[in-house]
This record gives structure tokens, C-alpha cells and sequence, in this order.
């Protein structure tokens, strides 16, 4: 199923159904269960017609928030506005917002056909068929309609999850681990194609996931969801580039995080005294001026090899010794054991110009000031490195 | 697996010969206690029931019973009983609907709403089996008294009882029908609503289907395998059934189970067999009739 192929059929009219758009708002809802508190006052815009991903780590919270604007929990506290309109104690079947659940959850005992028709056919909607018809081409399952949800792939029952909630036009699309349960290939295939789908029918999108990569591929907006409440919120770009917490900076992709201690903060730049050495941040790319620190840089933004260095690469921290080589075709991982005996990580490209250094082999790590941020080094510095590799 | 259990033995075509030819072999030998069990005591049976209604109806005990292929023993039967195979059929479907409505709630609340009652729920629903049939109906017998708890209770309300009476009319032979074989409803029941996944009926309301709706149109219908259990378990037993009706009856209730046992008790062995052999096959017939529509959509 190609990108072209999905975007290609146009959907009646997206506007019709209110697609035109409501924002969805949540104000300061609280969601408990018994003595623990799953999400823990949380106040949250989503405009109509984006891609908005809810990223964390599982018990996070993003689950019961989804299921918070379903209708299938009640907030303890809290509202829920869709436009003007408070839907915090709705039923889920009075609310203009459909899911595609966790597994799908299609009725087994219904054909393909069916299970897109149901939500129409509740609300006695005309042109039933029709419709039906629209949404198995553009899932591209046209010839499955007779088909009982059982007879299909992991993947085709996906794109009938989809259809069954799209066809309702819903004001706003929630998808709960929507691709979790296909491999990575399809997965991939159905990230490009979900996107692809939004963007033809112009509907809000809100996307649960703990997978950093499916989020940022698709979402225009991620917030990073953990212990309840949003650590972070922005564009993916900014989120990866310029993470507030160590949470954020270790959950979504790597960091490499070395203590420091800001020296000076005059002016747009920060100077902070790391190892022995100094290491020069945009004062914008700070989250404290002063005191003692975390000094953070993406792997992939360091350079190892000498001749490399630019005018521009004035970061440096010197002497680490490589221990580790992971070589892995489009890119090499390098862990490199510096003096203070903390392992960085450094991303490679394989453009073949050089090359692969060896084990032993002693380097100097360096990268622009641009590229590092700075963050309170209250924090715990290896917060969200399990939940990362547990989610990939 | 195939592949699996072949492996270690290496290479050989003459190895897998005997694997393939013991592992059939196991099948065979797993049948085989259950189906010497019912060729004995099913089939025989069977077998001489059928040959008995096919004899000589002018036979008595003293003088012997023989053979004739007189299938004039069946339109006798099914002539002089007509009125008690239909009572029967018709008591029957009456504690089968009842036992369906009063077992289906109760199957429902088991399932979804019990929370850790559940356990315990199920063992009352089993509880009466400690007790025999014959007391369970017995106790019926006081209930349903005329100066029973029942008969009183409604005369205190000043509800017209018809003839004065609830023992010895079809409404005690129907209520002690449905009584006995409420368990027999209810665990199926139970059993397929349990395993109804509750994501489900979250994506009926998310499809804007009210509760009532997300019942119709996906509990009832995914619980459809425990209502034709349910119902088949009550309607069978319950058919053929002549305890009730001998406990809470009188002579105006009598179901062809009442018929069948006066005549084998008066010898007119061939008369009792062609009469069990009609219900036999009126059952089955119904069954498979049943079943059919059952299982199509349509019924819904």
C-alpha cells in the first residue's frame, strides 16, 4: 500500500462533521486510582486538525489521558473542553471523538464491512454503504469486505481499526499504540501512512505511544509524558535539540550528560567549567545560569576525529580513550571512557572517508556550543534511560 | 511440530514410518474407553430400544415379545399421546425461555459485575447439586402448598391465584422444571459472557452505541454459543423430564416422561419404546433445527 495510493481518495468532506475543528483542552485534570495518582493535574491544548503524540513510557499516564477524552474514565478532577463544550462527564457514546484501540479490539463476530459501518449505524447516518465503500479503498482493503476481522493480518486488521473510527469523521482521532503490535517493517510503513491519512483528512490526531522514533516521525506536536504529568512539549525538532529535563534528553534518543558548573553567564553565552576544561552554551539552550549542572550533547552532534574540527567546534572534552566499537552498516557507535572514567557515546556516520577507529585508540571528543544544552543538575542524570530501551 | 519431534531422529525414511504410525495409533487408543463405554451402554441400548418398539405390540411379560417391523406401534403412540408430546415440548420451551430470562442476568452479573464475589456466586449457582433432585423437588412441594409460603404470601396481597391453588397445575410443573435446570442455563452462560473481551464492549460506546445498544449488538450476539448451550442443556432434560410432574403435578400435567414410565411399568414394552423413540427424534430434529438458525446471523 503506497503513500500516493492511501492520500490519493479524498474523503467526502472532513468539515462536515465538525472537522472544521475544535481545539481539545484539558484544565488541570487529575486522575487517580485509589491511592495512585496516573495523571497528576495536567492542562493541555491541542489545536483542532494536528498530530499530537503522547510520548512515555508505560504507567506514564498517556493511556488515562486518552481514555480520559474517550469517555472511558472520568477525570477525579479536572475538565475536559472540546471548544466550548465541556465533555468531562459525557458518556463515550454522546462524545464526537472515536479510538483505535490498543489490539484493535474489533467484533470478532462482524465482517469487515460491518466493523466500519457500526459507529454510522448507531448514529443512523445515511449512505451507509457508501461510505463503507470509501473507507475500505482508503485503507486499501477494497475485496476484504466480506472478511471476518480473524481472517485478516496484523496489519489489514490495523487499517480496519482505523477505517471503523475515521469513517465517523470524528472532531478528534485517538489512536492507542496504534502500530504496536506489528513489526518493525510495518510498522515503519503504516507511520508514513497514518501521517499520510491525516494530513488528506485534516482531523485531530491524538497519538499515544512510547515509542520516541513513531512519535517524532509523525506527530507535529510530542509531549513527553512521565509520572503523571508533561515534562516537555514542542515540535520534535526542538524537543531532541533542546530537551529541558534528563528524562527527556535520555527517553527521546541519547544523551551524553557530564557534570559541570556554570562560571560565567553574562551576556548570550554561558561558560561552564566541565573537567578541567570549559565548555561555551547559548544562553537560550540553558535551563539554569547558575550553579552546579548537567552540560548535554546529542552522540551524533560529536566529532572524534582530529582533522574534523571546524573553526566552529569549540567544545572539547579531551584524552578519552575509545572502549567500545559497534558497527552497525549506515552508522558506528563509539563509547569512549574518558578520564573521570564516565563512558560517552559518540554516532558515526560510515561515509567511508576514514577509517573506523579502533579499541585503545585515544580521541578528543568536540561539537559546536549550539549543540549543547544544560540542564539542572538536580535531576537524575540516568531518569528514562531504562524506560527508553524498554520502549524500543 | 512434526518437524520438531522427526528431528532428532535423524535421517532415515523408515524411522519416520513407525513415529507417524504410533503417533495415529495414539488417537485411536484415546477413543477407545469412551467409545467401548457408549457402544455398551450407548449404542446396544439404542439399538434394542429401537427393536422393541418394532415388536409385537399383543406381547406381554408371560408370553414373550416377538419381532413384526409392526411400525404400527409408533402412529398408535403418537396417536393416543399427541396431547402429552406437545405439553411436554410445551412445558419444556416454557422453562427454557424462563430459565434464559432469570439465568441470563444473573450469568451477566456473574461475569462483569461480581468483582470478587464471583467465585463464591458460582459456587451457589452449583450448590443445590449437593442436594438430590427428589429433595430439591420435594421441597418445591412444601413451597408451593396450599398453605405454603407462597400461596399465603399471595393471598395476603389479595393476587388472584386461578383455581385457588398453585400444586398440582402446570404453573408448579413449569416453575419445578425451571428451577432444576437453572444451573444447567446459567453456566454456559456464564462461561461465554466470561470470555467476552471487555475492550469490546469500550469500542461499542466509543461507536456511539448507547449500553443497551453495545449489549444488542455485541454481548448478546458473542454470548450466542452459551444461550444455544444453555438452552439445549434445559430443554432436552427438561422435555423428557417425569419427576416434576410426579412431585408438583397432577394427572391433567402428565408429560410423555409420566406416559413412557406407566407403560413399561404395565409391560407394553413396545408401546414405551416407540413413544421414546418419537420424543427421541423430535428432540433431535428440533436440536439440529436450532442449531441451524443459531448459527447464522440472521437470528439477530
Amino acid at each position: 500500500m503506497s503513500v500516493e495510493a492511501t492520500v490519493a481518495p479524498p474523503l467526502a468532506n472532513p468539515a462536515e462533521a465538525g472537522g472544521g475543528g475544535s481545539d481539545l483542552r484539558l484544565e488541570s485534570v487529575t486522575k487517580r486510582f485509589g491511592s495512585f495518582t496516573a495523571v497528576d493535574d495536567l492542562t493541555l491544548t491541542i489545536p483542532a486538525g494536528s498530530f499530537f503524540a503522547l510520548l512515555g513510557p508505560s504507567g506514564c499516564g498517556k493511556t488515562t489521558t486518552l481514555r480520559m477524552v474517550a469517555g472511558l474514565e472520568e477525570p477525579s478532577t479536572g475538565d475536559v473542553y472540546l471548544g466550548d463544550q465541556r465533555i468531562t462527564s459525557l458518556r463515550p457514546y454522546k462524545r464526537p471523538v472515536n479510538t483505535v484501540f490498543q489490539n484493535y479490539a474489533l467484533f470478532p463476530h462482524l465482517s469487515v464491512a460491518d466493523n466500519i459501518a457500526f459507529g454510522l449505524k448507531r448514529q443512523g447516518r445515511k449512505g451507509v454503504d457508501s461510505e463503507v465503500t470509501r473507507m475500505l479503498e482508503l485503507v486499501e482493503l477494497v475485496g476484504y469486505a466480506e472478511r471476518r476481522p480473524a481472517q485478516l493480518s496484523g496489519g489489514q486488521q490495523q487499517r480496519v481499526a482505523l477505517a471503523r473510527a475515521l469513517v465517523n469523521s470524528p472532531q478528534v482521532l485517538l489512536l492507542d499504540e496504534p502500530l504496536g503490535a506489528l513489526d518493525l517493517k510495518l510498522r515503519r510503513q503504516m507511520q508514513i501512512e497514518l501521517k499520510g491519512i491525516q494530513t488528506e483528512v485534516g482531523l485531530t490526531f491524538v497519538h499515544v505511544t512510547h515509542d520516541q522514533e513513531e512519535a517524532m516521525t509523525m506527530a507535529d506536536t510530542v509531549a513527553v509524558m512521565h509520572g503523571g504529568v508533561i515534562e516537555q512539549m514542542g515540535a520534535p525538532t526542538d524537543l531532541y535539540d533542546n530537551p529541558a529535563t534528563t528524562f527527556v534528553a535520555n527517553f527521546l534518543g541519547q544523551s551524553n550528560l557530564v557534570e559541570g558548573e556554570i562560571r560565567t553567564a553574562d551576556g548570550d553565552e554561558l561558560t561552564v567549567a566541565v573537567q578541567g576544561t570549559t565548555i561555551r552554551v547559548p544562553a537560550e539552550r540553558a535551563r539554569v545560569r547558575s550553579g552546579k549542572v548537567w552540560v548535554g550533547v546529542r552522540p551524533e552532534k560529536v566529532v572524534v576525529h582530529a582533522e574534523a574540527a571546524d573553526a566552529e567546534v569549540t567544545n572539547s572534552l579531551p584524552r578519552g580513550t575509545v572502549s567500545d566499537v559497534s558497527y552497525s552498516g549506515v552508522s558506528t557507535q563509539y563509547l569512549v571512557r574518558m578520564p573521570w572514567d564516565q563512558e560517552l557515546t559518540v554516532f558515526e556516520q560510515n561515509t567511508g572517508a576514514r577509517p573506523l577507529l579502533r579499541t585503545g585508540d585515544q580521541v578528543d571528543l568536540r561539537w559546536r556550543p549550539q549543540h549543547t544544552f544544560v540542564l539542572d543538575a538536580a535531576q537524575d542524570a540516568s531518569a528514562g534511560v531504562q524506560d527508553a530501551k524498554v520502549g524500543v | 511440530m512434526t518437524a520438531l519431534t522427526r528431528a532428532p531422529r535423524g535421517n532415515g525414511a523408515e524411522h519416520r514410518t513407525p513415529s507417524r504410525g504410533r503417533r495415529s495409533w495414539t488417537g485411536y487408543l484415546l477413543l477407545l474407553p469412551g467409545a467401548l463405554w457408549l457402544a455398551l451402554f450407548f449404542a446396544v441400548p439404542i439399538g434394542s430400544l429401537i427393536s422393541t418398539s418394532l415388536y409385537d405390540p399383543s406381547g406381554t411379560l408371560e408370553t414373550g415379545y416377538r419381532m413384526a417391523f409392526e411400525l404400527g406401534n409408533y402412529t398408535d403412540a403418537i396417536r393416543t399421546y399427541a396431547t402429552e408430546i406437545w405439553r411436554s415440548l410445551w412445558y419444556a420451551g416454557l422453562a427454557t425461555v424462563f430459565a434464559l430470562l432469570l439465568g441470563y442476568p444473573l450469568a451477566y452479573a456473574i461475569a462483569f459485575k461480581a468483582g470478587r464475589w464471583k467465585n463464591l456466586l458460582l459456587v451457589l449457582v452449583i450448590a443445590p447439586f449437593f442436594t438430590s433432585f427428589l429433595i430439591r423437588t420435594l421441597s418445591w412441594k412444601l413451597i408451593l402448598a396450599d398453605n405454603g409460603v407462597v400461596v399465603d404470601t399471595l393471598n395476603f396481597l389479595h393476587l388472584p391465584i386461578p383455581n385457588g391453588r398453585l400444586l398440582d397445575t402446570s404453573v408448579a410443573v413449569v416453575t419445578g422444571l425451571t428451577y432444576n435446570f437453572l444451573p444447567f442455563m446459567v453456566l454456559p452462560l456464564y462461561a461465554s459472557l466470561e470470555k467476552i473481551d471487555h475492550r469490546l464492549i469500550e469500542a461499542a460506546g466509543d461507536l456511539y452505541a448507547s449500553p443497551f445498544q453495545g449489549f444488542r449488538k455485541v454481548t448478546l450476539p458473542l454470548s450466542m454459543p452459551g444461550v444455544v448451550a444453555g438452552t439445549l442443556l434445559t430443554f432436552i432434560p427438561a422435555a423428557g423430564d417425569f419427576i416434576n410432574k410426579e412431585l408438583l403435578g397432577s394427572p391433567q400435567q402428565t408429560m410423555i416422561g409420566n406416559r413412557i414410565q406407566g407403560l413399561f411399568e404395565s409391560g407394553s414394552y413396545p408401546a414405551a419404546a416407540a413413544l421414546s423413540v418419537t420424543l427421541m427424534v423430535l428432540i433431535v430434529v428440533m436440536v439440529i433445527a436450532y442449531i441451524r438458525r443459531a448459527g447464522t446471523e440472521d437470528l439477530l
